[in-house]
């Protein structure tokens, strides 16, 4: 076999991917290869079904062998999906891969084209173009790149509970890095979950505590990511812990600083409540808090902002001292391998769809608001009542409010249907008032689900199918007074209806975090049109990202309801942990390199550099790569002026093959 | 001369983390588009070196399209920065050099935007076809007829036999 | 045994190449004992008729400097052609197209135009032109043709070897002379000078910062040029990285940065896109805006990059231009 492309005798397999039906159904496939066959160096010109089944890749292995094949080339599917198998089937076949060349015509061909004459001739372009491309590859290694073995898991609500458990568990050490004071994340403000009514704080604390008491997992809430440097295997990321005014290894949740506070009652909105309940200036964010510490809100607490105050909570703490002004933030720089981003959903701002009266009516209130009422351990106790104290009689629930909406959200938030099913079947086990469903489609996929529906059904609440026009007040028969009127197509009887509840609960949809945008930034990841995390695949891929060591899993992917949260919770951890156990990555040799001997020293790449992999070597004057460095983007390669800088798999001569024969005349 | 059956040839470089990407969104999402590019993948566009237009411009393209990620997102931190101001300078060059505004598109489109490869490349090939064919290898060809009588007068020709002394030419 | 014969030839030259074989001064002497020159315009009375009669390939190396423009410079690289073992292109103007491919950026009839009839110094009311075939007293006089389009030699010929630079040193001359004579020659086709960029033996090199970033470009006159930073450095478009080196940067001496004369090295297709990356990569700013504010301290690219190898860059002439009509002889 030569291992340099131009000297010796070329002898080039070419293969066109039928791909079933999918690309054979508008490319002319065996015209393509007849064509690719006259070209000079092509040997084998061959069209298949299925080119990436185990007997399409034995047949590129059995002609490298038979034929004497020292270069290949599969038309198929895009490269992003089967360059690897294919790399894989040419090196069974004893030729090192990186002589190999895909030429993508399905995804970028007979996928996105109806015209079978111009998608064939489209198709014989990019082969002719892969062959004239192919005859300049050099044979190179995969480069190794060791894996760091700690994690850290970013987000601290169920789905990063669940992947710090299950790595710790396997003995890997985690960092759990949670912005909240606590851990927990939605799931600690729900009451109960569907479909199995399981109380959720009874199933989420026990993990909680795991969490806490893990001798693998350090846990810093109250903390946030501001920097990340490094590459997959080897991260460098700077944690910002947020002062608490308390030391955390020194309290121990008495609260008894709390109760001593100059604020004798509680004055100020509480957060975990989501606006409902009222807390202190000092405070812990509720009851099963983890880590169990107080905090002090900088903006509220007279101490911190004015420096004159009795700190009276101080002298409640005199024999442990916990409490400490002189707090600041610090900033800790940690090194792991592997990331996890659990960061969640926050939800929609009803206020932006006014006609359903949110922020103006005050009986409106959104789920959350709602599950924050039906909890005993919530602001009422337990108590679901209007705002004047009363329990409401009739209660209706508008569903897709911020979602499957043109003007606003619109993808499905997947959870609001169950969601608001099961507070309708709290709202009337607690207060025994009507319930009415309002609702465009009842979506219940999971397991348990349709029977919860039926279930539903069964406990007589009521479903009426229209999207709700609008909320309002103004009463137009006497049965209307004093109530919310809501105006509805109840599209199945076939006439617009004026339903007069008490209350009203809008299913907000899930929407991504507002800093989503920098937040992925910092981890060098995508976000999709919608503004979720982007998956690498949204079918094979759906915990990995574009960036080789950095994962997602829950609802910052998508929204999503517990179970699967959980699941993608251990499928990321699952990917996290093959990489840390198999101890290194293998990463294509994509790297630029110097050619020393024509380097005149022109100092023109260095600065271009932002991994700062170029140098300048004072002693030979000239530039020098460190390829552990190179992430393989080409630019410095462009930019030489003398065209002394090589980038493997996209040398000058390879990516103007390219060009020639993709324009070269059919 | 106006060939009716001349279809535009758009050479697109496109970069592997967000164009190249939403090139195969849109096929995964059966987008259907007009078929007249031909994507040539690069790791970032700043890869793109200018003499890889000029090349594809010279071999018979009659528009080059370079797509990649937004500013502030690629994955190699800021290849793009460097990728539009070569562009921007080229532009002036190609503008310069009488090569339609039109023919040279530089677009910014991540790794989800699916739909704007499609509607990209739609209005750039009805904008190309519209200017017509650029056709550099047959204008190359065109300006080089006023070449070929001589070299075949030339060959032709006999040595002519040595001058008889007497007749000498040269000092 | 006979001397071995050597020819030179100007075509669209300025004739600054034959200057510099006559500046090799002394060893001018050495070249003349050792060699027989059958033809020489500049210096020597030879004429065609000399040339059609002698045998093919019977000149064992001809020099020819200039570009291809007229009918006439091209027949003459035909004819040596076809008398030479060796064509070797002399040169930019020979081996790029040099600065008369500038005109490229123009219409012939522009040039034409401008030269007979609209400059500021001519006074030619009857707008006469030079005509290539005239009857006088019934013999025909005739004048070679202008081409639409300006070309290095080997777009015409077949060229062997080059010799770079505007005009080449005196001492890239020797070497290749040298070479030739004792039959050292690297394989057909190279460029005789070395192949890395200007830089490598620029004696500004160490002034050179590796975080350059540029936020203005000044050209040569708008500035009080540091006789010892880097032209870059200070601003001012140099062409030396992108600019094979062998002149031991005598314009750099002089003061003034390198504008490209010996052209690019043999991994660079075109040098004038090759600097624009290059140079651009590195400007400072990432809004539109501010960009171009920077890149628009070089009002001419066209000139500033491709001052000598327009002919031979990718687009090789301003795309637009006219096509010669009809063919001409």
């Amino acid at each position: 076999m030569n291992s340099n492309g131009n000297n010796g005798d070329l002898r080039i397999g070419f293969y066109i991917c039928h791909c079933g039906h999918n690309i054979a159904g508008v490319v002319d496939c065996p015209a393509v290869a007849q064509h690719i066959a006259k070209l000079p160096g092509v040997v084998v010109s061959r069209d298949y079904k299925y080119m990436c089944s185990d007997p399409g890749q034995e047949l590129i292995a059995q002609d490298i062998r038979e034929h004497r094949l020292n270069r290949v080339v599969v038309a198929s599917c895009s490269p992003l999906l089967h360059e690897h198998t294919f790399r894989n089937a040419v090196a069974a076949g004893g030729l090192n891969p990186f002589f190999f060349q895909m030429v993508n015509i399905r995804e970028h061909d007979s996928w996105v084209h109806t015209d079978v004459g111009a998608a064939t001739a489209k198709a014989k372009a990019l082969a002719q173009a892969a062959i004239r491309r192919v005859r300049f590859h050099r044979a190179l290694e995969m480069t190794r790149v060791p894996i760091h073995p700690d994690v850290l898991v970013v987000g601290g609500g169920i789905t990063g509970i669940h992947a710090a458990l299950t790595m710790a568990n396997g003995g890997k050490k985690v960092f759990l890095v949670e912005r909240e004071p606590s851990i927990g994340g939605h799931m600690a403000k729900f009451d109960k979950t569907f479909p199995t009514l399981d109380c959720a704080a009874c199933i989420l604390t026990p993990k909680m505590s795991a969490v806490r008491a893990h001798e693998n997992i350090t846990l810093w809430t109250y903390s946030d990511v501001v920097k990340v440097e490094g590459y997959v295997g080897n991260y460098t990321v700077t944690v910002r812990r947020k002062p608490r005014y308390v030391k955390e290894d020194l309290c121990v949740g008495c609260q008894e600083c709390i109760a001593a506070c100059v604020f004798k009652e509680p004055k100020f909105p509480d957060e975990f409540n989501v606006g409902l309940g009222k807390r202190k200036p000092i405070y812990i964010p509720f009851p099963q808090a983890v880590p169990q510490v107080v905090l002090v809100d900088p903006e509220r607490c007279i101490q911190v902002r004015t420096g004159k105050c009795k700190q009276t909570c101080l002298e409640a703490c005199a024999d442990r001292q916990a409490l400490d002004f002189t707090q600041k933030e610090q900033l800790v720089e940690i090194k792991v391998g592997n990331i996890i981003l659990a960061t969640g959903f926050k939800l929609f701002d009803a206020k932006r769809i006014p006609q359903y009266g949110y922020g103006l009516y005050p009986n409106v209130v959104t789920s959350l608001e709602l599950e924050r009422l039906v909890t005993s351990s919530g602001p009422t106790g337990g108590e679901i009542v209007l705002k004047d104290g009363r329990h409401p009689k009739s209660v209706g629930f508008i569903l897709c409010v911020g979602s499957r909406d043109m003007k606003t959200n619109r993808w499905c938030s997947r959870t609001c249907c169950m969601h608001s099913m099961k507070l309708a079947q709290l709202v009337r086990e607690h207060t025994g008032a009507d319930a009415t469903v309002f609702y465009m489609d009842i979506r219940a996929p999971g397991k348990g689900c349709e029977e919860f529906y039926d279930k539903s059904l069964k406990e007589g609440i009521q479903f009426v199918r229209g999207r709700v026009a609008e909320v309002t007040d103004w009463a137009l028969a006497p049965e209307e007074e004093g109530k919310l009127v809501i105006r509805v197509e109840d599209t199945l009887a076939g006439f617009v209806r004026r339903i007069p509840v008490d209350m009203i609960v809008l299913a907000v949809g899930m929407e991504p975090h507002a800093d989503a945008q920098e937040v992925r930034r910092l981890f060098n990841m995508s976000c999709g049109t919608e503004g979720w995390f982007l998956e690498k695949h949204p079918k094979l891929a759906p915990v990995s990202t574009f960036t080789d060591g950095v994962f997602i899993a829950g609802c910052c992917q998508g929204p999503k309801d517990i179970p699967d949260s959980i699941a993608q919770a251990g499928a990321a951890a699952a990917e996290a942990m093959a990489l840390i156990d198999k101890g290194y990555i293998e990463q294509e040799p994509n790297t630029a390199n110097v050619m020393e001997e024509h380097c005149s020293g022109c100092k023109s790449c260095i600065p271009l550099c932002p991994f700062t992999a170029i140098s300048f070597d004072a002693p030979s004057q000239k530039a020098r790569i460190n390829e552990a460095l190179c992430k393989g983007c080409g630019t410095c390669v462009a930019a030489c002026p003398s065209g002394s800088i090589r980038q493997n798999l996209f040398e000058d001569e390879e990516i103007f093959g390219e060009i020639e024969g993709v324009l070269a005349d059919a | 001369m106006l060939d009716t059956t001349w279809q535009p040839r758009i050479i697109a470089f496109f970069c592997n983390w967000c164009t190249y990407t939403a090139a195969d969104l849109a096929g995964v999402s059966r987008l259907k588009y007009a078929p007249n590019v031909r994507v040539i993948r690069l790791m970032c566009s700043g890869r793109v070196d200018p003499q890889f237009l000029l090349e594809a411009l010279a071999r018979g393209a009659d528009g080059v399209l370079i797509g990649g990620c937004h500013l502030g997102d690629c994955h190699y931190v800021e290849g793009n920065a460097k990728t539009l101001r070569r562009f921007l300078m080229l532009k002036r060059l190609l503008a310069d050099l009488g090569v339609e505004d039109q023919r040279v598109r530089l677009e910014w489109i991540s790794a989800s935007e699916g739909d704007r490869v499609r509607s990209v490349i739609n209005e750039m090939v009805d904008q190309v076809r519209a200017l017509g064919p650029l056709n550099l290898p047959g204008r190359f060809a065109d300006w080089d007829r006023e070449m070929t009588g001589l070299e075949a007068q030339v060959r032709a020709a006999e040595p002519q036999t040595a001058p008889k002394a007497g007749e000498l030419t040269h000092a | 045994m006979p001397k071995p014969k050597i020819a030179f030839y100007w075509c669209a030259s300025c004739g600054g190449c034959d200057e510099a074989i006559v500046d090799l001064a002394e060893d001018i002497l050495g070249v003349v004992e050792a060699v027989d020159i059958v033809l020489w315009p500049v210096a020597m009375d030879f004429k065609k008729k000399d040339v059609e009669a002698m045998p093919d390939k019977s000149i064992v190396a001809t020099f020819l400097n200039g570009a291809i423009r007229s009918s006439e410079q091209e027949e003459m690289a035909h004819l040596l052609r076809r008398k030479s073992q060796f064509l070797i292109a002399y040169g930019a103007c020979a081996h790029l197209g040099g600065i008369p491919s500038l005109a490229n950026q123009f219409e012939r009839e522009q040039l034409l135009r401008y030269v007979y009839e609209e400059s500021p110094t001519t006074v030619n009311e009857s707008k006469t032109r030079p005509q290539c075939s005239v009857k006088n007293n019934g013999h025909a006089v005739t004048l070679p043709e202008l081409r639409h389009v300006v070309r290095s030699l080997d777009q015409v010929v077949e060229v062997d070897y080059y010799i770079p630079g505007c005009p080449p040193t005196p001492k890239i001359t020797k070497a290749a002379v040298g070479a030739l004579l004792e039959g050292r020659l690297p394989p057909k086709g190279s460029v005789l000078a070395p192949d890395t960029a200007l830089c490598e033996q620029c004696p500004r090199k160490s002034s050179k910062p590796t975080d350059l970033g540029f936020t203005q470009f000044k050209r040569p006159h708008q500035a009080r040029l540091d006789p010892e930073l880097c032209f870059l450095a200070q601003g001012v478009v140099c062409m030396g990285p992108a600019t094979r080196g062998g002149c031991e940067a005598p314009c750099i001496g002089g003061n003034m940065p390198c504008s490209g004369c010996f052209g690019p090295t043999s991994r660079v297709r075109d040098q004038g896109a090759k600097m624009l990356s290059s140079l651009c990569a590195n400007v400072a700013g990432k809004e539109e805006k501010d960009i171009n504010g920077v890149l628009s301290g070089i009002p001419d690219p066209v000139g500033t990059f491709y001052r000598y190898a327009l002919a031979r860059s990718l687009l090789r002439r301003k795309v637009d231009l006219p096509a010669p009509a009809k063919q001409t002889p």
